[in-house]
């Protein structure tokens, strides 16, 4: 058994270096991506029973090659054919080469699939295939859908890369910010999606935040002095440190003042507050890192009451002024209750009331900070209110629960 | 063959008020009662979608003639206790079998234990025609 689970870690460590030589060789990154992804299945099939190749990227490359050139064998179309031979005639290399530069490539991909021009629901799939290694089957189950409407979206994800014509290089330094951003927030989605899903019965679906944390990773390698990269790998691995303690043993949710903080995973404490640490040497502080910061405060508090608060509440503050997002504002106030008291935190919510005040979140901080303010019958009515908005399951119950424990302790 | 089991908000046989009014302790057991049930179902392989929806106050109805704008009612909807309140859908041998189950999600307890009686609506999947046909 061990064999199958080490040649599935190999084949999603191979998956992007072997599309890159296959694009590079052939150009077409719609077909050299399916092809890769049939050179992934075969090995799958073969390499458990007939044993891993000497050079496994240069079988999956070889075989990838040999079925892109398959397909347009079979493909009547002259233009695709004349496409093709001109490309090889310029690039016909020894496809036991193993291609340079693989941490470029990764990072070419990860600038393809994360184009701009599609949505982050069609760039996320696409970039789990590509870059990640997963098939389509294993991304449509973690995202609860059915294969061939997962199968359908990367296919118009890729239709929408062709179009946009880009050629399989960087970014030219001028775009390159404003790409990397688009990359970044990709990454941000899907570890979120993993996270708190929207849908579905699961708080937490494991495996998407670990996707997004080794893709994460290999974008970190790629670039290593970029702040916002060291950034979002921090804010990633610092809440997923608490992951173990936010769900009972039933399932439900637990929120951070109430968790077992020693059930939190000190490994990823460590390195998280290591590369927050990075992260701010290496530049002005961004979004990613100053959320980051404020995960790193977190999770190294011994209790909830114990931590740093005027901290948090100065960087939520700093966060607020850089994204003017109002739901900043909401963590904002709690801080701001935590340190100047309950009503200071209120009179913040205030503010933002007109634009917030029917989102469930926002009925939910205002509830918890009437509770603490002994305001116990609004907050119950708060409660109930944000319950009845809540988008996720267990969210929904926890907020209902809370409204009930409330109403036992009113006379 | 699949059916879907439908709830709705209506009242249920016990003559409990909702949710929000039980006490903490009795809506962590109703609560463990439907993972329970749903991780039974998945162990049998006759789960395929279990999804509670989000509440009547965030409902919308949407009516268009295909040429003007739409039109968007918002919630809350005055007859909220005939909303869907969710679903599961299984895939069983029998007709039976899909009664059975319903029945299991229809005693889920309720405060102080006591079975809810909550009405579940038992509808077959249409399927596709029998190759033979």
């Amino acid at each position: 058994m061990t064999t199958v689970i080490g040649t599935e870690d190999l084949l999603r460590a191979l998956a992007p270096r072997v599309l890159g030589a296959v694009v590079r060789r052939y150009g077409h990154f719609a077909d050299a991506e399916d092809a890769v992804q049939e050179a992934l299945l075969t090995a799958t099939t073969t390499w458990p029973t007939a044993g891993e190749p000497d050079n496994p990227l240069g079988w999956l490359i070889r075989v990838a090659s040999r079925r892109m050139v398959d397909h347009y064998r079979r493909d009547d179309a002259r233009r695709r054919r004349e496409d093709l031979a001109a490309s090889w005639s310029v690039t016909r290399a020894d496809p036991d080469t193993v291609p340079e530069a693989d941490h470029d490539d990764t990072l070419i991909l990860m600038f393809l699939c994360c184009h701009p021009a599609l949505s982050p629901a069609t760039a996320i799939p696409l970039t789990l295939r590509a870059v990640g290694g997963l098939s389509t089957r294993e991304i449509a189950g973690a995202f609860l859908m059915p294969e061939a409407t997962m199968a359908q979206r990367i296919s118009r994800a890729k239709a929408t890369i062709k179009e946009s014509d880009e050629p399989f290089s960087l970014p030219t330094p001028d775009q390159r910010a404003s790409r990397l951003r688009s990359v970044l927030h990709v990454l941000y989605l899907l570890f979120n999606e993993g996270y708190i899903s929207n849908s579905g019965p699961d708080l937490a679906r494991t495996d998407l935040s670990g996707e997004a944390i080794g893709l994460a990773r290999s974008v970190r390698v790629a670039l290593p002095d970029d702040p916002e990269v060291a950034g979002l790998l921090a804010l990633m691995v610092l809440n997923d440190a608490r992951r173990p303690a936010r769900t009972a043993a039933d399932g439900e949710l637990v929120p951070l003042a109430e968790q077992d903080r020693s059930l939190w995973d000190r490994s990823l404490i460590i390195e998280g507050v290591t590369l927050v640490t990075a992260a701010l040497q290496l530049g002005p502080a961004g979004e990613y890192v100053v959320q980051a910061a404020v995960a790193a405060l977190h999770d190294q508090a011994r209790c909830y009451v114990d931590t740093d608060w005027s901290e948090i509440l100065s960087l939520y503050g700093r966060l607020e002024r850089m994204t003017g997002n109002p739901m900043v504002t909401l963590n904002r106030s709690v801080a701001l209750a935590m340190v100047d008291g309950p009503r200071a935190g209120l009179a913040l919510l205030e503010e933002v009331a007109e634009q917030m005040g029917h989102h469930h979140r926002f009925q939910a901080v205002r509830a918890h900070l009437l509770e603490m303010a002994g305001a116990t019958a609004s907050a119950m009515d708060g409660f109930r209110a944000a319950a009845a908005g809540a988008t996720n399951l267990r969210e929904q119950q926890y907020l209902t629960k809370k409204a009930a424990r409330l109403a036992a302790e009113l006379p | 063959m699949r059916f879907i089991l439908l709830q709705n908000y209506g009242e249920v046989g016990s003559g409990c008020g909702p949710m929000p009014e039980w006490s903490p302790e009795d809506i962590s057991a109703h609560i463990r009662f439907q993972q329970v049930l749903n991780e039974e179902l998945t162990e049998s392989g006759e789960l395929v979608d279990a999804q509670g929806l989000s509440g009547p106050e965030r409902a919308q109805f949407v009516v268009s003639d295909g040429v003007t704008a739409p039109v968007i009612t918002d919630g809350p909807y005055p007859e909220s206790k005939e909303l869907l309140a969710g679903y599961r859908l299984v895939d069983v041998g029998s007709a039976d079998r899909a009664l059975e189950i319903a029945a299991r999600a229809s005693a889920a307890p309720g405060p102080d234990g006591v079975p809810l009686e909550q009405p579940i609506e038992v509808r077959e999947v249409l399927s596709a025609p029998d190759p033979e046909v």
